[in-house]
């Protein structure tokens, strides 16, 4: 059989397209599967909550303590990752010892001049008063909070460079974090996140 | 209380604040088996939505929610 040129131009092109379709339908369908497996596996892992923690102050350690046993308690995966002076609440000498500052706080229940607050003593006096409320209220203690992270299994990471830079060591630390760790690794965790905070 | 369950365990979070009824449900969750109802009463107001969304999130059952002055008792079925 005789086939002229443009018959076989023809055919080629027809065989052509179908395998280019065929190959298409393929792909797509690879890609979808693949998508719905990641949702699938998405959805199937519990919530991952990661927090940074950069303050060293008494009304600064509540909200990263409160977040993480709360997310916790909803069956989520919490990280805490405690940098600067964050890293003050993990202290042996730190945890029980947080200090409320009046100075520069114009949202203190009884405001104070900065001048008053700097005097020697008021900060002293006003972390006494601030605790005394938060007993009287049955709120939960800062110490309480971190047993309660522990227990409910809320990594808590020290950074590393802080410690360098502050001079502290992993004996100064309460017992119960995870080992000291950079921030490429409080990344790495919170790049799988579905809430990251930075208090 | 609704027809329909008995009460295996109380929990008493009165006057405790946020985030403590929700941590201490969870904990005394943990000691009961799959199906039995434990029931938390708090004087927190925010408790009231703070346990829907701890249902919703844990997945464990908010089966009622009652009220009265000053008082929220909530009536969890444990699911897992």
């Amino acid at each position: 059989m005789a086939v002229t040129t443009q018959e076989l131009d023809q055919m080629v092109a027809a065989k052509v397209k179908e395998l280019a379709e065929h190959r298409l339908e393929q792909m797509v369908r690879e890609q979808v599967r693949a998508v719905l497996d990641a949702e699938a596996q998405k959805s199937a892992r519990p919530k991952r909550v990661a927090i940074v923690s950069s303050k060293g102050t008494l009304d600064a350690g509540y909200p990263p303590l409160i977040l993480a046993t709360t997310a916790a308690a909803l069956d989520m995966e919490v990280g805490v990752f405690f940098t600067f002076f964050g890293l003050h609440i993990l202290k042996k000498k730190g945890l029980d010892n947080l200090k409320f500052v009046p100075v520069a706080n114009p949202a203190m229940p009884m405001p104070m001049p900065n001048l008053l607050g700097a005097l020697p003593g008021m900060t002293g006096l006003a972390t006494l008063m601030m605790k005394q409320t938060i007993k009287q209220k049955n709120i939960a203690s800062i110490p309480e909070l971190m047993d309660v992270a522990k227990e409910s299994g809320v990594k808590l990471w020290p950074c590393q460079m802080t410690m360098d830079m502050m001079d502290i060591k992993r004996e100064d630390l309460i017992d119960g974090l995870e080992e000291p760790v950079g921030a490429a690794t409080f990344l790495e965790f919170a790049s799988h996140a579905d809430i990251t905070l930075y208090v | 209380m609704a027809i329909g369950y008995t009460v295996d365990e109380r929990l008493d979070c009165k006057g405790l604040n946020c985030p403590l009824p929700v941590i201490k449900t969870k904990k005394a969750l943990e000691k009961l088996a799959v199906g039995q109802v434990l029931e938390m009463v708090a004087t927190d107001p925010g408790s009231k939505s703070d346990m829907a969304a701890w249902s919703k999130s844990t997945g464990h059952e908010l089966l009622e929610t009652k009220e009265e002055p000053g008082l929220f008792m909530f009536y969890v079925r444990k699911t897992k």
